[in-house]
């Protein structure tokens, strides 16, 4: 537990309570304790200070999808490489995956990845529960366990949810415990040995391709079942303009969907596959601009409720290969505020909506069970991300942190940059040129 | 860059028609002749030659077109792709007297490649070199059968070899090119 | 077979328009006929038919490229084109050695990348890749030295195969320009299809493709930058009419196991090439196909074997276009 900190002078842009103005707030014992606007100074004298001018102090980011790895896949990530990397993204919560090496479809699994978070991450790490036994898709896991061990939503991801009676009754009985059913909406007897969007692109490129309407199908799926039990259902990686759509409908007559996009998603198009960059290859594919343009419409509109970064790690021997041998994944969490930062600048989505996508929203979703997450309300936890809105910087694998070093930014120049991270108090992420005077 | 005329058209015709007499003064057996021009400009001055010949014996001389580009030594140091052009030879060259023709004769290495060139395509019997100018500097052991002119050059003199068919005027001159840089 | 129009019409000796030094040609691979300027293609034609007087000699060889290794490195079976490249490259001279990916360390599990390091350390100048992925040759460029030349990769390109067909075409007449080209089959999954596509509109020439729905790759109707413009036209008879030229391609019989098509019996009903449909299309229209011929099935033995298929002169002169290329690409190899 550091000594009390004081956070001056930054650009506090808090969501859950509606505050964006110039001020300072105060961590003590790893909770906010203090903030206010303009010059004030809090009342307690003792404290280090962290001069935040000219940067965004926000509450630290909270990521509802992503892959660390472990147990299983070691050499791809673990959590704490991957904690590292989040970190350095300016996530203080991480939602993980359970297409691990066993699944997290049991108690003890999930303990496992849970104490390992605690001696080993370096931020929250929340662990996803499987929806069936052994992410098979045949027979549902033990929802109930799984949600007493401490998860946080239920998700096979990685495989959708292919056959629509287990999916019914995933959503009817999760109702019980009132989390969310994630789906990662693929038909695969549409996209069976699909590397990329289905188009222009993967026409011109001989690759076979993954069409809009292999989503748009499961989308459609899964909101009539979550109508029909009155369940919870969460979207994956929404990547379609044709989802967007029915995801606005579906939530105009009152189904409880809320839905997520990545950063790739919002700002790289099917062009990234050109010249075979196996770095581009992701599931669900990057689509066009006019999807794209559809899923910005859907963030201001609040049809997609949050982002969600869906860090996939690979190794890079995993992905020095032939395009179609290559498995799909990008490692996100280090470059995801700098490609967002994009869509501010260009004037696509204000800077409070990317804020309150990348905190408040994730948290409501979350929930209450696990401490006030997403908030720099006072008493919640010190969960805190520093950014410097202008700031550019040239994209450099070599320095991440995560073990997976697959993103097709490699060497772009991004703007937007990630400068300290403070989860629960401590700080675990700074830039070089952040000081901290001692009191 | 100064340039200077060594050969007017007058002179390069009365040049031509010389080397053809000569020509024909060392080729008893006339009809196994054969003149080759090497691409470019040795073709047009094959074909001058060919036309005197036939205007002094009254024997008309095949002439054929031959492009060395394949069998080059310096292909790896050229920092340009010479294009290839076409070779036509219009009969065998087995057992003919045939006389290679080039405009400027300098380092050699092109008659050397000409030479093999011609022995892949069959067995003359003998092969001449006649060529417009000789500018000496030479990289082997190649000597030209007949000489239109000697123009003693530096390495920094360039032979500049204009033909009415090929460049609309007949001319030789010779050009002093500025000193190449060190490393260039 | 049509010889006698090129040899007797002297118009038809081409005339080159290109400058002394190939300053023209970018290419230091060959990956596809996407990025071929029509100057570079000119080239190509112009230089084949350098290497066709070549062949015709009876010592069919050059020591152009003395000196150089290439290596052909197959991961598809293959021994016509394997075959065709082996002879152009001993024609120039240099020194041939042939992997045969199926049967050496590349069955053991040695990946692509790996294999590519051995060719290199083997001292390998131009490696001649055949590889069933799309892309693997664009790969390759980014972890050797070596020129790649692309002997086909998965469904996107082939690129010698179209530049040999676009050849023959010029041998026969003399320019591309207006000419009304058809291309009858599985343009889905044809590499041969794909680059002829963008070989054909870069030349000038106005492409039809005839297939069933479900063999035809998306985008291909509208406009796009990224495409080449060309027509769909699902009627066999349609699509004939007026044609200059017309290519049929090779159908796989595991299109109808994966569900593709009905049957055999039904592509061949509506999609066989067979002379009376051939009849609809110009009088000294040219038949192609880049083989091996399924004949019975998406070519007649009749049309075939006719006077108007020029199926095996596509065969000579590819020995003819792949010494040209590899003649060009050796040259590049200094920049």
């Amino acid at each position: 537990m550091m000594k009390s900190l004081l956070i001056q002078g930054g650009r506090i842009i808090d969501p859950s309570q509606g505050i964006d103005e110039i001020g300072s707030l105060l961590i003590i014992e790893g909770k906010i304790s203090w903030l206010d606007k303009g010059e004030a100074i809090p009342p307690q004298p003792d404290y280090d200070v962290l001069h935040a001018q000219g940067l965004v102090v926000c509450p630290g980011f909270v990521d509802l999808h992503c892959h660390l790895r472990q147990p299983g896949y070691e050499e791809k990530e673990t959590i704490a490489t991957g904690t590292k990397a989040a970190a350095r993204g300016g996530f203080t919560t991480v939602c993980c995956m359970p297409n691990t090496e066993p699944p997290l479809d049991n108690q003890t699994a999930v303990e496992y990845v849970k104490s390992k978070a605690a001696s080993e991450g370096v931020v929250r790490v929340l662990p996803i529960g499987c929806i069936s036994k052994g992410r098979k898709g045949q027979e549902l896991a033990e929802m109930g366990e799984l949600a007493l061990a401490g998860v946080i939503a239920f998700s096979d991801d990685g495989e959708p949810a292919p056959n629509s009676h287990l999916m019914r009754q995933a959503l009817a009985y999760s109702c019980a415990f009132d989390l969310p059913v994630i789906d990662h909406c693929e038909d695969r007897a549409l996209t069976e040995g699909g590397q990329m969007n289905e188009g222009v692109i993967s026409t011109k490129l001989g690759l076979r391709g993954i069409p809009n309407a292999a989503e748009e199908i499961m989308v459609a799926r899964d909101l009539a079942l979550a109508q029909l039990t009155g369940a919870r259902l969460h979207i994956a990686h929404t990547t379609t303009e044709g989802s967007v759509d029915l995801i606005r409908r579906a939530k105009e007559m009152g189904i409880k969907v809320t839905a997520e996009v990545t950063p790739h998603h919002l700002t790289l198009t099917e062009e990234r596959v050109i010249g075979y960059d196996t770095n581009a290859k992701v599931n669900p594919p990057l689509r066009t601009k006019r999807d794209i343009q559809a899923l910005i419409q859907g963030l201001n509109d609040n049809t997609i409720n949050i982002i969600a970064t869906d860090h996939a790690p690979h190794t890079e021997a995993d992905k020095l290969c032939e395009f179609d041998l290559a498995p799909f994944g990008i490692s996100g969490f280090e470059t995801a505020l700098g490609s967002l930062m994009s869509l501010v600048h260009d004037g696509e989505i204000s800077l409070v909506t990317l804020v309150a996508k990348l905190t408040h929203e994730p948290a409501r979703i979350i929930g209450n069970s696990y401490d006030k997450l997403g908030t720099l309300a006072i008493g919640a936890p010190a969960d805190v991300t520093l950014f410097d809105p202008a700031l550019e910087w040239v994209v450099d694998t070599r320095a991440f942190a995560s073990k997976g070093k697959n993103t097709p930014l490699a060497g772009e120049r991004l703007k937007g940059k990630v400068m300290a991270t403070i989860s629960q108090g401590k700080l675990v992420h700074k830039d070089d040129s952040i000081t901290i005077k001692k009191s | 860059m100064s340039k200077k005329v060594i050969m007017t058209q007058e002179d390069m015709k009365r040049t031509l028609a010389r080397i053809a007499h000569e020509i024909i003064e060392r080729n008893e057996a006339i009809e196994h002749l054969m003149l080759v021009g090497m691409h470019t400009r040795g073709v047009p001055l094959a074909k001058r030659l060919a036309a005197n010949i036939e205007h002094f014996t009254g024997v008309k001389i095949p002439v054929g077109a031959l492009d060395i580009s394949l069998y080059r030594d310096d292909l790896s140091s050229l920092n340009l792709q010479p294009v290839v052009k076409h070779t036509d030879i219009p009969v065998s060259v087995d057992g003919k007297s045939i006389v290679l023709v080039d405009d400027v004769l300098f380092t050699g290495r092109s008659i050397r490649a000409a030479m093999d060139a011609l022995t892949d395509l069959g067995r003359p019997q003998l092969i001449h070199l006649a060529v417009l100018v000789d500018r000496g500097h030479r990289e082997l052991p190649i000597r030209a059968d007949y000489v239109g002119k000697n123009i003693p050059s530096s390495r920094h003199e360039e032979i500049q070899v204009n033909l009415e068919e090929t460049d609309g005027v007949d001319e030789v001159a010779i050009i002093a090119v500025p000193v190449a840089k060190e490393g260039q | 077979m049509k010889t006698s129009q090129r040899k007797d019409n002297p118009t038809l000796q081409i005339k080159p328009k290109v400058s002394e030094t190939t300053s023209i040609w970018r290419h230091h691979h060959i990956l596809d006929v996407d990025d071929f300027t029509q100057e570079e293609i000119e080239l190509v034609f112009h230089t084949t038919q350098v290497m066709k007087e070549v062949l015709s000699r009876p010592i069919k060889r050059v020591p152009a490229l003395r000196g150089k290794t290439i290596i052909t490195l197959f991961y598809e079976p293959s021994t016509r084109t394997r075959l065709s490249f082996e002879l152009a490259a001993k024609n120039l001279g240099a020194d041939v050695a042939n992997l045969n990916a199926s049967v050496s360390s590349v069955a053991k599990g040695e990946s692509l990348v790996d294999t590519l390091s051995t060719l290199q350390a083997l001292g390998a100048d131009i490696v001649v890749m055949r590889h069933p992925h799309s892309g693997a040759p664009y790969i390759a460029t980014r972890y050797i030295e070596a020129s790649i030349v692309n002997a086909g990769d998965g469904w996107h390109a082939h690129p010698t195969q179209a530049l040999l067909d676009l050849y023959t075409i010029y041998e026969h007449k003399g320019s591309l320009n207006g000419l009304k080209a058809v291309i009858i089959g599985d343009i889905m999954h044809s590499r041969v299809a794909r680059s002829n596509i963008w070989g054909l509109t870069t030349m000038g020439a106005e492409v039809t493709l005839c297939c069933p729905p479900t063999l035809l790759p998306v985008g291909l109707s509208g406009q796009h930058r990224h495409l080449p413009s060309v027509s769909i036209q699902p009627n066999i008879e349609l699509a004939l009419d007026g044609a200059d030229m017309v290519m049929a391609l090779r159908l796989q019989l595991e299109r109808q196991q994966s569900g593709l098509l009905p049957s055999i019996r039904e592509y061949i009903q509506l999609y066989q090439l067979t002379e009376a449909r051939l009849a609809r299309a110009k009088p000294d229209a040219l038949v192609f196909h880049p083989g091996p011929v399924n004949e019975g099935i998406e070519i007649s033995p009749a049309v075939a074997h006719g006077p108007q298929s020029v199926i095996n002169e596509q065969v000579t002169n590819g020995v003819a276009v792949r010494m040209a290329l590899l003649y060009l690409i050796a040259g590049s190899q200094k920049q």
